[in-house]
């Protein structure tokens, strides 16, 4: 037998099967990309190209005349991630110290607080962060806060983080855990409501999650209905506010109970 | 001649030992997230058992199947001693050790990212560098098939290489070409993440080399089973391989038109232009050619086997099949379960149904009927016919073997069937907790709790197949007669060049992966912002 060489024009191997398979991807490629996008009711392209485009993928500016509808509130402005503000130096730790001078009036000395403001104790220092830089950027508002960190600045914040996390989480004389609520431990899978305890420790905890334990029941209460109603949107993706509304009066007593009379 | 007996046999027992202890991990995750189980209330161990169950049964155990059987077919289609037997250990090794450094982590909670990935999550390095291992060390597989295949065309130029040789050649190009994906994803998207370098990752880029790997990697673990339809199945039942020629064409076709099509599994994904979808869409369809190819071949070799044996009329060759051969049940039952599956695929491939059963539980219903059904009842097939020949012992539990097959089949259809129907009607697929106490759901309780009877009757078959070989390894010694393939009813005397060997088909897989996925990842690359904080799995904060 001869050899017989495939890659040529005069083998009808290569000949069809080159030309069958090239012919599939250029007719869907045209009923893809022009047919399709084209035919599709309320698309509005300027021409073929454009179409071509948009099937491609490509990210295509707003149509001029497109009213752009952004949030008439700020949002946060931490980006975080998950090694975030890990390992602080004591300098860092004892500036931290110095600084958090201004808050013992409501957040105790020890950052635990006799008067249902958050205790601070080591809280995680993503945690602390970012509602400092929120208080600050007015992304989360509060007129107690607000005037407090006008003048920190982001060094300062990540001291205080520093400081704070570092604190040893004293535990609170309070009652014996009870039983686990089914919104903590299960959330309502459809209201798509994730556990609390999917972030908030008892089953995982995850990156820019607060630590919840031991804080007080108001403070708590007080949150979720801020989320709830929306006065309270510092969550960029929404994951708290969408959580929020969709719980019952009770689901928000029995978690905040929860959380609250944990050690 | 006989070299590669022990190297098959530790091939397809490891493969086996996986396959056993990830059979019933699914059994109880069925069973856990059932109305028949109260909430474990920790997902994180559901979550550690699907990524142990899927990583065992999707990495290790197909691969290891088609490394062993394209071994054992390698020395017996080839008729000479394999070349590169040291180097085949080598790899055997490597996927092993792989094996472990995957599994261990996988274990103790610090990867439950699932077999897929699923970046942004990210978990142990040592999970996805095992998962590397058993693709690098399966890469030595394919570098040995292709070696002793052009070792024996220079040797005997010109002559037709022998089918059964030709396919699994065929497949190893597949699975070599198609884990190309899933190793730039993990090589430069998820290990620098991984190991700390970086603490950002493109998931939707990630999502598209998955997709390059995910599609066709179903096409690999299919080989074995496809080359068990051609090679074995005629000869096990008296008849003759109805054409050759039509069984290369298949696989030919496997090779082109199974790689571009991946991104069928992104269909919800927006990273993606809905051209490209389309593309994809119609590519997906093209994969029926190939298998309708078969199903015809076979039916028709099974149809001569059927006349041979004095069946007459339009169905009387059906009769006279014999019914009681494991391996005459076993290819029935797998086209049965084939026919529903692929009628599921051709579901999923298109964009609009899609849509309704996208990310439900009808998906896992339809790759476990496909996957779990059709290709691996055929591993079972295999597995019993070429037993023999590697242990040297008779293996002839006949009546376990037939219902080995026949409770594999009961117990995947009524898995799977509530599993679809559950999809239907919008359950979703990765939860670990349904609440049927919600009236919402309340009526899948039912479906649900079937599928779990599914699984422990699959269970059950497990243990008979493990019954079956133990025997077959346990039984007297006896001098098996050689081993032969199907031989076709006109063996091919020559080929034309294109049928001999895989340049041009290569040629085209590469160039067609390329117009299918050059664009979306050039685009993905060159877009800024696209990259997200990775989240690890199993660090506590």
């Amino acid at each position: 037998m001869t050899r017989e060489r495939i890659a040529s024009f005069r083998n009808p191997w290569f000949t069809a099967s080159v030309a069958i398979t090239a012919a599939i991807a250029i007719v869907a490629a045209i009923v893809g990309f022009v047919w399709l996008p084209l035919a599709h009711p309320g698309e509005q392209f300027k021409g073929v190209w454009d179409a071509i485009c948009s099937a491609a993928g490509l990210v295509r500016n707003a149509a001029s005349g497109t009213q752009i509808v952004r949030p008439d509130f700020l949002t946060t402005s931490v980006e975080i991630d998950p090694q975030m503000l890990q390992g602080a130096s004591a300098e860092s730790i004892g500036r931290g110290a110095t600084l958090a001078l201004r808050c013992t009036m409501c957040h105790g000395a020890r950052g635990l607080s006799q008067a249902d403001t958050p205790n601070l104790a080591g809280q995680y220092p993503v945690t602390i962060y970012k509602e400092l830089v929120d208080f600050k950027t007015g992304a989360r508002a509060s007129a107690v806060m607000a005037p407090l960190v006008t003048d920190l600045s982001d060094a300062d914040m990540r001291d205080l983080a520093a400081y704070y996390a570092y604190l040893p989480r004293v535990l609170a004389p309070h009652s014996a855990a009870s039983e686990t609520p089914h919104i903590i431990a299960g959330g309502a899978p459809l209201r798509g409501i994730a556990p609390c305890g999917a972030c908030h420790g008892e089953v995982d905890s995850k990156a820019s999650a607060a630590w919840l334990e031991g804080q007080p029941v108001i403070y708590l209460r007080t949150q979720l209905e801020a989320f709830a109603t929306g006065a309270r949107h510092n969550d960029i993706g929404e994951q708290m506010r969408n959580i929020a509304r969709r719980m019952t009066g009770e689901e928000i007593d029995a978690a905040s109970r929860y959380y609250a009379d944990r050690p | 001649m006989w070299n590669s007996r022990r190297l098959v046999l530790a091939h397809l027992w490891f493969a086996f030992a996986g396959f056993g202890a990830a059979l019933p991990l699914g059994e109880w995750q069925m069973f856990v997230r059932s109305p028949l189980h109260a909430w474990i209330s920790d997902p994180e161990w559901y979550y550690r058992s699907v990524t142990a169950h899927g990583t065992t049964m999707a990495y290790v155990f197909p691969t290891l199947v088609a490394m062993g059987f394209g071994y054992f077919v390698t020395e017996q289609a080839l008729r000479r001693p394999m070349v590169g037997l040291r180097w085949a250990w080598l790899g055997f090794a490597l996927v092993v050790i792989g094996t472990i450094a995957a599994i261990v982590p996988v274990a103790l909670g610090l990867a439950s990212v699932l077999y897929t990935f699923y970046p942004p999550l990210i978990g142990h390095p040592s999970y996805y560098i095992g998962v590397v291992l058993v693709v690098v060390g399966s890469w030595v597989w394919v570098a040995l098939m292709s070696i002793n295949m052009y070792r024996w065309k220079r040797d005997n130029p010109g002559a037709p290489v022998p089918f059964p040789m030709f396919a699994t050649v065929a497949g190893s190009y597949l699975w070599a070409w198609t884990a190309v994906g899933a190793a730039l994803e993990l090589l430069f998207q998820i290990i620098p993440v991984a190991l700390g370098w970086r603490s950002t990752i493109d998931a939707g880029l990630a999502r598209v080399f998955f997709s390059w790997t995910l599609h066709a990697i179903v096409y690999f673990w299919l080989m074995p089973t496809y080359i068990a339809y051609y090679t074995i199945v005629p000869r096990a039942i008296g008849g003759r391989l109805f054409s050759d020629t039509m069984g290369r064409i298949a696989f030919i076709l496997f090779l082109i038109v199974a790689m571009p099509i991946g991104i069928h599994h992104a269909f919800e994904d927006p990273q993606v232009g809905s051209g490209f979808k389309y593309l994809h869409s119609v590519f997906t369809a093209l994969v029926t050619l190939p298998t309708s190819l078969t199903v015809f071949t076979i039916c028709a070799s099974v149809e001569i086997a059927g006349r041979l044996r004095g069946g007459k009329g339009v169905l009387g060759w059906l009769k006279a099949l014999p019914w009681r051969n494991p391996v005459m049940l076993g290819v029935a039952l797998s086209f049965v379960m084939l026919g529903f599956g692929g009628a599921g695929g051709l579901i999923n491939m298109s964009y609009q149904l899609n849509a309704t059963v996208h990310n439900t539980q009808w998906i896992t219903g339809h790759f476990h009927l496909i996957f779990g059904g059709a290709i691996v009842i055929m591993y079972f097939v295999i597995a019993y016919d070429i037993w023999p020949h590697l242990t040297g012992r008779a293996l002839d539990s006949f009546g376990l073997m037939r219902a080995q097959l026949w409770t594999w089949f009961l117990g995947m259809i009524v898995l799977t069937f509530p599993w679809h129907w559950v999809g239907i009607l919008g359950m979703p697929r990765r939860m670990a907790f349904f609440d049927y106490t919600d009236p919402a759901i309340a009526a899948q309780a039912a479906s649900v709790t079937m599928s779990v009877v599914g699984g422990a009757i699959l269970v059950l078959s497990g243990v008979l197949f493990f019954v079956v070989l133990v025997r077959g390894q346990t039984a007297p010694r006896t001098e098996p007669a050689t081993y032969r393939f199907s031989v076709a009813v006109r063996p091919p005397r020559a080929l034309p060049a294109a049928l001999n060997g895989f340049g041009l088909w290569l040629g085209l897989m590469v160039a067609l992966t390329i117009v299918n996925y050059g664009f979306p990842i050039a685009h993905s690359l060159s877009t800024p912002g696209t990259a997200v904080p990775a989240v690890k799995v199993g660090e506590r904060w």
